[in-house]
């Protein structure tokens, strides 16, 4: 039978529609501490170090770092056609926001179940926040 | 005005508020009376001011701007990038074109734009945000650039976060039992505050004495760059709360933190990355008041710094022409050091420093990483290793 995936209702921030394989982040992400020419992340201490975050639906728990750092970070992802084509957060804040609306990558939150037990790395997820949607197709792996 | 009959640049900006307003459930607009927009040569920001300017907005209030930097100064004294001139160049050029005052200064509410008590303002950049909240009772939230900017082309803001009251409760309460002595015991205390609390408003009980002005900006910039500290309180000393009970709006602290002496003698220990010869000595992050200026003049009275090392002091334009008056400048440039204005540590003309260690007393200008190393010390280590040419 053919997986349709399940499907989750979320809050939209910036609207449009991405879908991608799951990188799932514990850990608060600064953009302006990945690669901007490739996605990886350099921050030696994070849990992503070495990931590369670039195309894929990033799911993390919130950003973190000075405004304009991360806002720039970013901006030079999307730039480069390197940003997460869309991003799931816990905690929203302005600087985040103001983010994935320069770099137009869709950002939803208030996914209604928890995001870290319903979602892992390698899951293939579609973000619809213009619906309010969010899909889930667990990963071969 | 969401339909864009104001002209696309304003439209652009109302878009980027409604984000904001939905993803906080806020439900209106509401007027504010000035703005800062914590501008940069960078990029993100070059982005969205020129998207603003060239779709012809201007700003509706008072809108100050951040350090970016003088090209042709520093052209005259090193390599900057011609890719990230042209940055900088174009941002304070579309900055102009949106009506926005030029400070090009961290301090805006010092000098250029001064908000007062029970104003509804758009303040970005670390220290203004919760200096605004905090020391003057200013209601901001922590704004990014764009979102102060878009604040200031369109005069409203979501009405979400602190602009609310209940939203400005005290989270967590400080004991001080250190002793505060200078500024850079406050810088100190803002470094191990944010690295503790994260996000959340301290109130703070213990300080006897009232803190200066740098005292209390130091705080500020240091809390909300380690965490994100938006807002404050000390009691007697600060605008909005009398007591430590009404700074908690009559609830018991969930959470309490105590600061003494060994915990601000290990965030200092921490911050001391390297001994030994050093390059250069950059002070004034965030930029140098009038008041900070004038102990480094007298310290350098009379000294000479080592050949080896390039001594900087970033302040605003209109502290720099003060402190000219009053002999200051002279007195740091008969030294061998410079008084430069408009500009910042986190700013791309500094990237001959690259490989180098430096030595300031902002633990901020140490964070961007700029640079191969960065110790922290106070300015009167500062200026010491400057004429040794080491800091041992």
């Amino acid at each position: 039978m053919k997986n349709a995936g399940t499907k989750l209702k979320c809050h939209k921030i910036v609207g449009g529609c991405g879908e991608g394989e799951a990188l799932v982040s514990h850990e608060p992400i600064c953009f302006y501490l990945t690669d901007p020419k490739t996605g990886i992340v350099r921050e030696k201490t994070h849990e992503l170090a070495g990931k590369n975050l670039a195309n894929k639906v990033l799911v993390f728990p919130s950003g973190k770092a000075s405004s304009v750092v991360q806002i720039d970070g970013l901006f030079k992802l999307a730039s480069h056609n390197l940003a997460p084509k869309a991003m799931i957060v816990k905690d929203v804040e302005t600087v985040l926001i103001v983010s994935a609306v320069l770099a137009k990558v869709p950002l939803v939150d208030r996914l209604e179940k928890d995001q870290f037990e319903t979602i892992h790395t390698g899951d293939l997820v579609k973000v619809d926040a213009e619906k309010g949607i969010v899909t889930v197709r667990k990963g071969l792996s | 005005m969401f339909s864009g009959e104001l002209g696309q640049g304003t439209q652009r900006a109302m878009e980027l508020l409604v984000a904001i307003g939905d993803a906080y459930d806020a439900e209106k607009m509401i007027p504010i009376s000035r703005a800062h927009a914590a501008s940069s040569g960078q990029e993100g920001d070059l982005y969205f001011v020129e998207l603003l300017a060239n779709g012809g907005a201007k700003c509706r209030v008072p809108t100050s701007t951040n350090p970016v930097y003088d090209i042709e100064f520093f052209h005259r004294l090193f390599e900057v990038p011609s890719d990230e001139a042209e940055v900088a160049r174009r941002v304070m050029e579309a900055y102009k074109r949106v009506g926005a005052i030029l400070s090009w200064s961290c301090l805006p509410y010092l000098t250029e734009n001064i908000p007062l008590f029970g104003e509804t303002v758009a303040f970005s950049e670390s220290s203004a945000t919760p200096y605004v909240n905090s020391v003057i009772g200013a209601t901001t939230n922590r704004e990014a650039a764009q979102s102060a900017l878009a604040a200031g082309v369109v005069g409203k803001t979501p009405r979400y976060g602190l602009h609310i009251k209940e939203n400005r409760k005290g989270t967590v309460l400080i004991e001080v039992e250190a002793s505060l002595r200078d500024s850079f015991d406050y810088t100190l205390l803002g470094q191990f505050v944010g690295e503790q609390i994260g996000y959340g408003i301290p109130v703070f009980a213990g300080i006897t004495r009232r803190p200066s002005t740098e005292e209390l900006i130091n705080f500020c910039a240091m809390s909300n760059t380690s965490g994100a500290v938006s807002m404050f309180y000390i009691p007697g000393f600060t605008v909005e709360a009398r007591t430590v009970e009404e700074a908690f709006q009559g609830d018991a602290p969930k959470e309490k933190l105590t600061v003494t002496s060994a915990e601000l003698k290990s965030t200092w220990e921490e911050l001391q990355t390297a001994s030994g010869k050093i390059d250069f000595v950059m002070l004034g992050c965030p930029h140098y008041t009038l008041k900070q200026v004038a102990e480094a003049a007298e310290l350098l009275e009379g000294k000479k710094i080592h050949g080896g090392v390039s001594f900087w002091i970033c302040t605003s334009a209109t502290t720099k022409t003060l402190a000219k008056r009053m002999g200051y400048v002279d007195t740091v440039e008969k030294a061998g050091g410079h008084v430069v204005v408009d500009t910042c540590i986190d700013e791309p003309c500094w990237t001959v420093y690259k490989d180098r260690v430096g030595m300031t007393d902002s633990p901020k200008c140490a964070y961007y990483r700029r640079f191969k190393d960065v110790v922290v010390a106070g300015l009167e280590d500062c200026v010491k290793a400057a004429v040794k040419g080491k800091y041992e």
